[in-house]
């Protein structure tokens, strides 16, 4: 094979082998994503029952019960909406967990609304804010000066 | 005094880089020449004056002085003296400090040690190196002041955020720095070629050895901080797929593909542009990996700025730096000459699958993690987790694993498939006999697991196998760091296959008394007891575990409260045995008196980072044995013109 042919053809590999990625990746990403929902963003669509999603919000004041196994508890995610979302989960919340604080939840909705949660992830910084909240706020804000 | 100390120095070190660049590219033009003897001297005058900056301001924080905004906003006195020391870059400012110094630490390193490259290159090189460094610098100075005096003093400061507060911290990022700036050097050799049109074998030789240092450096970066998130965080795992996570794979994946092109163009003296590229594409993976991390994009514990002007400024370096590489490339690249060829079935060839293979990796794992950026600038939130990431990048790793192990097995320049197949017969009856033998006696696993199981016994063997007859005392060390790097991917591979597919995990509320089976344990909880540690107070568990009718043990997980800033962290307690790891954690008080447990037996999965050390040896095996080889050259030419 002469040289030039030989570089060529490598780099038309190298197209090709980047082109199937980002295609995989792409038609991956459609099956795979998973859609991040605040209380608010579920009023009048239907639930995405069965799904792999992430949910978001404020804890309840007063809504973190303890189911009697010791190690599965309920609450409930608010925002600034009247919807809430109520939580199930098995397991050991993380330390930055309590009322009146952000959580990100990954899991399922079962088709009576209820959320089964997987795993709760641990923001580990304390200030975190879930960021549909600050996003919120910032509308508002720019609503008011228009 | 210390901090205005520490300023003027950082200042003195950007004025030496702005002239180092000057300098350096103006000594490539005749006239000019002459300036080109003052660039090495700059360059380590510039890394001495950056490493006084740093020290000033560890001394800062060791001694707690609250007068400078940055300790008040991050230590403590009260804080003990190793995390007062490293917790000097557990910060935005002080970890880019810590970024500038290596970077300038490593071009100082190229302008004392690097003599076999043609000088021109060498001072384009040094050049390009202060162009990189004098972009942070002015980030630095007007952006990320570390040194900023806080009027009037607080009485005590702000504390490090607990979870960073691990020996893990002194050790993990400042190796992890090493290896992503040290890449820097790759790319500055790229633009310094191509700069003076030198690209070729002579070239590939110099480059190797700092390419294969900050490979080692990332290696062992990667997996510490893997170790230290799987005992720190209390989750049992070792691998989230989070996006920080990802911004040091990307360059190590790079770094991966490039270490293996930069041995075609040493040795055969192919893939010269693709080489080239690859440089350019490993240090823009950790240039976009300092924005990720640094920019405020992400909330994590690696994530300390909040600052959108700070993010801005790296996306902008970000896109002089590999904007102008790539420029600099397509003007350049037609002056590149071709390289020598070869036939499809050869060491080459299966060194270009490896380069393919990786490169796709990587692209799936950057569209995985720009993604949920992307379209959350498009108005809709999305997350990408593991199953993405396991489902797509997984297969595609394994088959690259697979090629790994056929690799050295085949000639240069040209070799037979049959011949291939002869010897690779031995690895791939182990891998088929492995696969039969789980499919039979462990059903019901899932298949990458089974694949990857039985994959790391044929590739182990596979990874052993260029020894096979030969003279092992004559071997050159570099033959066996690239063994022992490739079996410690099979060793690794083990280690997760055997982990996701084996272990066992209880979770459980138990009162003082109970006993609690996890794996081959039974584990008792004999009761907890308050704690204090030097700036903590703790809730600790006793659990006293014993296997069959072996001697029993006792564990003692934590639950730790912080008081500055107010945290709680849970410690984890691991018993690691030659067979795994028994890895437990106390969770919150349960009602009636119950304590939560969480229990796992996770068979073999020291093999995991086991596998990760086999790497980076391997690495440092390599760079011994390249080092000693060209130094016996080098002697044995002079001889010869003697």
């Amino acid at each position: 094979m002469k040289a030039k042919n030989q570089r060529l053809t490598l780099l038309v590999l190298a197209i090709v082998a980047m082109l199937a990625a980002v295609l995989l990746a792409m038609s991956a990403l459609r099956g795979q994503a998973s859609y991040f929902y605040a209380p608010g963003d579920l009023a009048g669509q239907p639930l995405p029952v069965g799904k792999a999603v992430r949910i978001g919000g404020m804890v309840r004041k007063g809504s973190i019960r303890h189911l009697p196994d010791g190690v599965t508890i309920t609450f409930t995610v608010r925002d600034e909406t009247p919807n809430i979302i109520r939580v199930r989960f098995r397991g050991i919340p993380p330390d930055l967990f309590q009322e009146e604080s952000g959580v990100v939840a990954e899991g399922r909705f079962q088709p009576d609304g209820l959320f089964v949660a997987d795993e709760i992830l641990a923001k580990h910084d304390e200030n975190y804010k879930p960021p549909i909240l600050d996003a919120k706020k910032h509308e508002h804000v720019t609503g008011e000066v228009r | 005094m210390i901090a205005e100390a520490g300023l003027g120095a950082l200042w003195l070190a950007a004025s030496l880089s702005l002239l180092q660049l000057f300098f350096g590219f103006a000594a490539l033009k005749p006239p000019a020449e002459e300036l080109g003897r003052s660039v090495r001297p700059i360059a380590i005058a510039q890394a001495v004056t950056v490493v006084i900056a740093f020290f000033c301001l560890i001394d800062l924080f060791l001694r707690t002085d609250l007068s400078v905004r940055l300790v008040a906003e991050n230590s403590h006195s009260l804080k003990p003296w190793l995390y007062k020391f490293a917790g000097a870059w557990g910060n935005h400012e002080g970890s880019m400090l810590l970024w500038v110094t290596v970077l300038a630490v490593a071009g100082a390193a190229v302008a004392l040690f690097e003599r076999r490259l043609n000088e021109r290159t060498l001072i384009a090189t040094l050049a390009a190196q202060a162009t990189i460094g004098l972009g942070f610098y002015i980030f630095l100075l007007f952006a990320s002041n570390p040194f900023d005096r806080l009027a009037p003093a607080p009485l005590e400061g702000n504390g490090l955020n607990p979870l960073l507060q691990d020996p893990g911290l002194a050790f993990h990022p400042p190796t992890l720095y090493f290896g992503y700036v040290g890449i820097s050097i790759a790319f500055s050799f790229a633009v310094g070629a191509l700069l003076t049109r030198d690209v070729g074998p002579a070239f590939a030789r110099a480059m190797r050895p700092w390419v294969l240092a900050a490979w080692i450096f990332l290696t062992t970066g990667i997996t510490a901080g893997s170790y230290w998130a799987y005992y720190e965080l209390g989750w049992g795992g070792w691998w989230f797929w989070d996006p920080v996570e990802n911004a040091s794979l990307m360059p190590w994946l790079a770094a991966t593909a490039l270490l293996h092109s930069v041995t075609v163009l040493a040795t055969r003296d192919g893939l010269r542009a693709w080489t080239v590229m690859l440089a350019v594409v490993a240090f823009s993976m950790s240039m976009i990996g300092t924005f990720l991390v640094r920019s405020g994009i992400l909330t994590s514990v690696h994530a300390f700025a909040v600052d959108p002007r700070r993010g801005f400024f790296i996306l902008i370096l970000l896109a002089l730096y590999i904007g102008g590489a790539l420029t600099l490339y397509g003007l350049r690249v037609g002056t590149v000459k071709e390289g020598s060829t070869f036939e499809p079935v050869s060491r080459e060839g299966a060194l270009v699958l490896n380069n393919l293979l990786l490169s796709v990796v990587l692209g799936l794992v950057l569209v995985g993690t720009l993604y949920p950026l992307l379209t959350e600038a498009m108005g809709s939130k999305v997350s990408v987790g593991p199953p993405y990431f396991n489902s797509v990048a997984g297969p595609i790793a394994l088959l690259l694993v697979a090629a790994m192990a056929a690799g050295p097995l085949l000639r240069w320049r040209r070799d037979r498939l049959k011949a291939l197949g002869r010897r690779m017969a031995v690895p791939i009856a182990l891998a088929v006999l492995a696969l039969v033998a789980l499919v039979l006696f462990a059903p019901g696993m899932r298949i990458l697991p089974l694949l990857g199981l039985g994959l790391a016994l044929g590739v182990g063997a596979g990874s052993l196998a260029p020894l096979w007859k030969r003279n092992l005392r004559r071997t050159p060390l570099f033959v066996y760091g690239m063994v022992i790097a490739h079996l410690g991917i099979a060793v690794s591979l083990a280690g997760m296959a055997c982990e996701s597919a084996f272990t066992v995990e209880r979770l459980v509320a138990a009162r003082p008394g109970d006993t609690v089976s996890v794996g081959p344990y039974h584990v008792r909880f004999a009761g907890v007891a308050p704690i204090a540690g030097p700036n903590w107070t703790a809730i600790e568990a006793t659990l006293v575990a014993s296997r069959g009718g072996g001697a029993p043990f006792t564990l003692t997980p934590q639950s730790r409260m912080f008081s500055a800033p107010p945290t709680e962290t849970s410690e984890t307690a691991i018993a690691t045995r030659l067979d795994g790891q028994l890895y437990t954690v106390i969770g919150k008080p349960a009602e009636d008196g119950r304590w939560q447990l969480r229990l796992w037996w996770k068979p073999f999965v020291t093999l995991i980072w086991l596998g990760g050390a086999m790497i980076a040896f391997g690495g440092f095996l390599a760079l011994i044995g390249r080092v000693l080889r060209s130094r016996r050259a080098a002697r044995r030419g002079e001889e010869a013109y003697a």
